[in-house]
């Protein structure tokens, strides 16, 4: 890994310009305007560093992984074998296998409902979802519930986005299997109780995956410290490339499971009548996996990590606060969860104007903004919205682009006045 | 303000999205269809009350972006009293005015109120906006009987 990490720049004590520079995408112009980008939600940008990462493993170093005895096969597995370390390090896992490569949180969430849902679960069991949930922690339990006969139950939301913790106490039972929840929901920004579900959850005998695609770039997460079973998040919102994520696992839990897809590298031997399967974590590594974005992801977690997720944590709170003042000065802009606890994702509605249409105008001054249902069509039902604008912030972004943003809504608010 | 945005929020445009024509359900209708449009939320109804080939009276329903709207409201006024093979032939128009590239030759002379909608070709993302009322009205008239949107 190291002949990766030359230069891995990032800025210690914190200081934005300087971060700022090792983003070459945040230099470009859009539309004639400089471009500020405040889709972090949907996908972060990437560090020099991990552009460089990608670009010499291809230009010095690719090759199958695990089954080459030259030099080049070797060097490629060693590089992508201790990004699992980084990984075990960034989430603090007990053993390195229990780290799983997939292609992002839905392979990962896929994952466990397929292989466990598919092994555990039966008529009359129940899983237990919330109304925050991304498509990706609905969709995959609903195709397991619907094969296995399991129910899906959903635990409500209040008025500000929060999940009402009695509500969940209430549907906890012996016949809950499974409690699949998000950390922090992408359209809301609302940071769950998690401790304490897992907890709960736990003592009412199900197990508990941690929808963490929103939470691993913004919050220090320790696998072990919260008991979660299951945790799931992906590369390129963690400022890594797009088609690489992880699942972790309790080693137990996932030597248990069946294998999620056959295929070369997740078996110890193969003939016609009987197949043996690998050990962790390659059981469930079927095919050549995604070589670059592992070595890619790995760059990306030292880079974090060099900055430091508090002072990372600190910031993007002071822009969450800055943000939240800025927009809530307007008039006729209603900001769509306002829980106590948030990360830097702010949704708001605009009275009168589509979001599509604001999307547009946003776009015109250069200020990349998520705008529809994010993947979150559940949410909108509940606060009665056919969809939002949504703006998220990371560590790289300014106070002067927030200003940027308020003064591009009033231009939007103007012209459909 | 941007040219090109001038150009797509043209002041009828925002008219129409501010006081749609021929919004609501009509009551007495012959054909009906839901349109939706999953990535951006719009959901448009074309409600049709035919006379033979003939457009007697339409009306549209539902909520979405300035652009999906307005398109909705002038189709409904271009379309009242016109035949199904006339319809069509402004469909086909109207398809040429938002898709066409800039520096194509289309004709745009002859299509009156639909003229409004050539800002949009410079918006790939909003095409379809644009174009959903039309595809619903399609595919309200491909149906011989009644359908209600349930």
């Amino acid at each position: 890994m190291d002949k990766f990490l030359i230069n891995l720049e990032g800025s210690k004590p914190f200081n934005v310009e300087r971060i700022r520079q090792d983003f070459p995408i945040l230099n470009r112009e859009v539309h004639g305007k400089p471009l500020v980008y405040l889709d972090n939600a949907a996908t972060t940008q990437k560090p020099k560093a991990v552009i460089k990462a990608v670009q010499n493993y291809y230009a010095t170093l690719n090759a199958n992984i695990h089954r080459g005895v030259h030099y080049l096969s070797e060097a490629a597995t060693k590089e992508y074998e201790c990004v699992r370390k980084i990984i075990q390090g960034l989430i603090n896992t007990q053993y390195e296998e229990e780290i799983i490569y997939t292609r992002g949180t839905t392979e990962s969430i896929n994952l466990v409902a397929s292989s466990w849902g598919r092994a555990n679960l039966k008529e009359g069991d129940e899983i237990l979802i919330t109304t925050m949930e991304h498509h990706s922690n609905i969709v995959p339990w609903q195709i397991i519930a619907s094969q296995t006969g399991a129910k899906i139950k959903v635990v409500p939301i209040n008025n500000s986005g929060e999940i009402i913790f009695e509500e969940f106490e209430k549907l906890l039972s012996e016949k809950t299997k499974f409690v699949s929840v998000v950390h922090v929901s992408n359209s809301l920004g609302t940071i769950n109780p998690i401790k304490e579900i897992i907890e709960k959850s736990h003592k009412a005998g199900a197990l508990v995956l941690i929808d963490a695609a929103q939470s691993i770039q913004h919050l220090k997460l320790d696998v072990q410290a919260l008991d979660c079973d299951f945790l799931a998040f992906s590369g390129h919102k963690l400022y890594g490339p797009t088609g690489i994520g992880v699942l972790y696992g309790k080693e137990h839990l996932l030597d248990a499971m069946p294998p999620y897809q056959g295929g070369g590298d997740m078996i110890m031997s193969v003939t016609f009548e009987k197949t043996t399967f690998n050990t962790l974590p390659y059981k469930f590594e079927a095919g050549t996996p995604n070589i670059s974005g592992a070595i890619g992801l790995g760059v990306a977690i030292r880079y974090l990590q060099n900055i430091g997720l508090d002072a990372v944590g600190d910031y993007e709170n002071g822009l969450l606060k800055y943000a939240t003042a800025v927009l809530s000065e307007i008039k006729g802009l209603k900001i769509i969860g306002t829980a106590q606890n948030k990360c830097s994702v702010i949704s708001f509605v605009l009275d009168n104007v589509h979001p599509h249409d604001v999307g547009t105008m946003l776009d015109r001054d250069g200020v990349a903004v998520r705008t529809g249902h994010h993947c979150t069509e559940p949410i909108m039902r509940r606060f009665n919205v056919p969809a939002t604008s949504r703006a998220s912030f990371s560590f790289y972004n300014t106070k002067q682009e927030i200003d940027v943003l308020g003064e591009s809504i009033k231009k939007v608010i103007k012209m459909f006045s | 303000m941007d040219n090109e945005l001038d150009e797509l929020y043209k002041q009828v445009i925002l008219d129409h999205n501010k006081s749609p024509r021929n919004f609501g359900i009509l009551q007495h209708h012959t054909h009906c269809a839901e349109g939706h449009n999953p990535l951006c939320g719009d959901h448009i109804d074309i409600y049709l009350d035919m006379d033979g080939e003939i457009i007697r009276d339409i009306s549209f329903n539902g909520s979405g972006c300035a652009i999906s709207k307005a398109s909705a409201s002038i189709m409904t006024t271009v379309l009242k009293g016109k035949t199904i093979p006339e319809a069509k032939v402004l469909f086909n128009q109207f398809h040429d005015v938002v898709t066409s590239d800039i520096e194509s030759n289309t004709d745009t002379t002859n299509l009156g109120k639909l003229q409004v909608f050539c800002g949009v070709r410079e918006f790939p993302a909003r095409i379809k906006c644009a174009s959903l009322a039309w595809h619903t009205l399609t595919n309200a008239l491909d149906k011989q009987e009644l359908t209600t949107t349930e």
